[in-house]
């Protein structure tokens, strides 16, 4: 990899983590607890890594360790997803 | 052409990973932000599995089988659970960072790939991955109450527990810039790490857990980043910063709700002895009976009901709605007062009264809530304790002191369920309970809460 992918990489992250702040400032604090449980979803994008390290047979050793992590990630991704949405579907608005 | 596809999925997976975020800020568009985020990570799987260095998907297919079995259960727990649940997930998170580091570190070994570049992002993944791993175990298995809730201290602890991060992040450095194929190095850091996470929980009280859980989601988002740095890829980076930023604010907010400080949530051992100094002086306190707050709360025009743990811990949810649905029948006003700690992780009190199907508007935050406070005829304190404990706006001598609270002595009058007159999780008294406008109903909070309704409803002066 060269020195300018990371200084590339170096820019994604100065501005993915100002987004991040700019827009969970504007998360609604009654959501607190669903943002929590979506950003843990979101964040097991691990996923696509753990995925390419279980398919590429460099090794058993290796094979395994994508393996564990791709179920980790996945386990989070599906109970995380639902989760929230369990959550968000009980705020319900006042009858009028 | 295939590279081509595989990035624009990552690019298309990003956009909506932001875009469900930026959902999530009104009730009323946040199931949109759900669906945007799973529709994102979909993108993003099925274009790495066109990835052509995939030669075997057997495995691939084994493992997704069993995270789906194992997220379907997950995703059902109690609401009461959910803080454990989050802190689980911190936890896989973690593991898979640690272990797709770990995976990198031996394919590049014995290629000789090893870099300086790729040693470094290596080892901060690890170091994160693993820590975020046992420190949220311990997390969970505290609010989960299978390891004390207490704190555990030893002496020397931040120093030992120091020492051990020092000797971990050298390790490191060793691999980076001295000899990448030193694996013992590699080995030592990772033990180390692991250590690190179970030592820098052991301190920290039941009741600090709001704070750690969202500074661990920000651990956990940090080594996805790393992650990101490691295999080149920006989606990891946007989709890890997105979290850890969630995370770093919501532990800001949870430090500011306390009046403390990072550092001293993290090595203060808070909430472990405290002893109730005795106060000498004996101190009355008026009680009522549920027909006294049935009375009281018909005749108010504005009631304020302040909710805390204790009232999920009693079950007594479906009664406070019950209340609060007879109440505004009758055409009192009714507003819940939430304090940003309130529960076990941020934003749990709100989820666990919408699970009680109190209307989102009901529920107003403490800043907004206070103003009102002198207005309000009956502040109603169900399961709260610190959080109305006036001694944190004047007591300088109280472990609370500067606690930013819900100025429930302002209202006309307040009414407090408790079991018994003993003191919070910190043993501190609370002087708003032998208030002359305060009135104690003592026994458990859904019982009361039960005998309150059905008074209120017997009352016939309604509908």
């Amino acid at each position: 990899m060269g020195e300018l992918d990371l200084w590339s990489m170096l820019f994604v992250f100065m501005l993915a983590t100002f987004v991040g702040f700019q827009v969970i400032q504007n998360v609604s604090r009654l959501l607190h607890t669903p943002l929590m449980s979506l950003t843990n979803a979101i964040s097991a994008i691990a996923v696509v890594g753990s995925i390419l390290i279980a398919g590429e047979r460099e090794s058993d050793v290796t094979t395994m360790l994508g393996v564990v992590a791709v179920a980790a990630s996945m386990t989070n991704i599906v109970s995380g997803f639902l989760i929230t949405d369990r959550m968000l579907k009980m705020f319900r608005e006042k009858q009028k | 052409m295939n590279e081509h596809f595989i990035q624009f999925s990552y690019f298309v997976a990003a956009l909506l990973f932001i875009l469900s975020l930026r959902w999530l800020n009104h009730p009323r568009t946040a199931r949109r932000g759900v669906a945007a985020g799973a529709a994102g990570m979909a993108a993003a799987i099925v274009g790495t599995l066109l990835a052509p260095e995939i030669v075997d998907y057997k495995w691939i297919a084994i493992a997704l089988v069993i995270g789906t079995a194992a997220g379907i259960p997950l995703s059902r727990v109690a609401l009461t659970a959910v803080p454990q649940r989050t802190a689980l997930s911190h936890a896989f998170g973690g593991l898979a960072a640690g272990l797709v580091g770990t995976a990198k570190y031996i394919i590049w070994l014995e290629h000789g790939q090893l870099t300086t570049f790729r040693v470094s992002a290596i080892a901060l993944e690890v170091i994160l991955g693993f820590l975020t791993f046992t420190g949220s175990l311990m997390a969970a298995g505290k609010l989960q109450e299978i390891i004390p809730t207490r704190p555990i201290t030893y002496r020397n602890q931040n120093l030992v527990n120091f020492m051990l991060l020092t000797v971990a992040v050298l390790s490191g450095v060793y691999l980076a810039f001295g000899d990448p194929h030193f694996w013992p190095a590699y080995v030592a850091l990772v033990v180390l790490s692991l250590a690190f996470g179970i030592l820098l929980i052991l301190p920290i009280g039941g009741a600090d857990m709001p704070t750690v859980i969202s500074l661990l989601n920000s651990y956990a988002g940090l080594s996805a980043v790393a992650m990101g740095f490691v295999l080149d890829n920006k989606l990891l980076i946007i989709a890890g910063a997105l979290d850890g930023s969630s995370g770093l604010i919501l532990s800001i907010i949870m430090c500011r709700a306390m009046n403390r400080s990072f550092a001293n949530v993290l090595f203060g051992a808070f909430g472990q002895v405290q002893a109730v100094a005795a106060t000498g002086e004996a101190k009355t306190v008026k009680s009522a009976t549920p027909q006294d707050v049935a009375d009281i709360m018909t005749h108010a025009d504005r009631v304020v009901i302040v909710p805390g743990y204790g009232m999920a811990v009693a079950q007594a949810q479906h009664r406070v709605h019950e209340l609060y649905d007879l109440l505004t029948k009758r055409g009192v006003d009714v507003k819940f007062a939430i304090h940003p700690v309130a529960g076990r992780m941020p934003g749990h009190m709100n989820v666990l009264l919408a699970e009680a199907e109190i209307p989102y508007e009901a529920l107003v935050e403490m800043d907004d809530i206070n103003p009102e406070m002198p207005q309000t005829d009956v502040c109603l304190v169900v399961g709260a304790n610190d959080v109305v404990n006036p001694a944190a706006r004047h007591d300088k001598g109280s472990p609370i002191f500067g606690m930013p609270i819900i100025d429930a002595d302002r209202a006309k009058t307040v009414v407090a369920i408790k079991r018994s007159m003993n003191p919070g999780f910190a043993g501190i008294e609370n002087e708003l309970y032998y208030d002359d406008r305060t009135l104690m109903a003592f026994g458990d909070a859904k019982q009361v809460l039960g005998e309150v309704v059905k008074a209120v409803s017997g009352d016939g002066g309604g509908h």
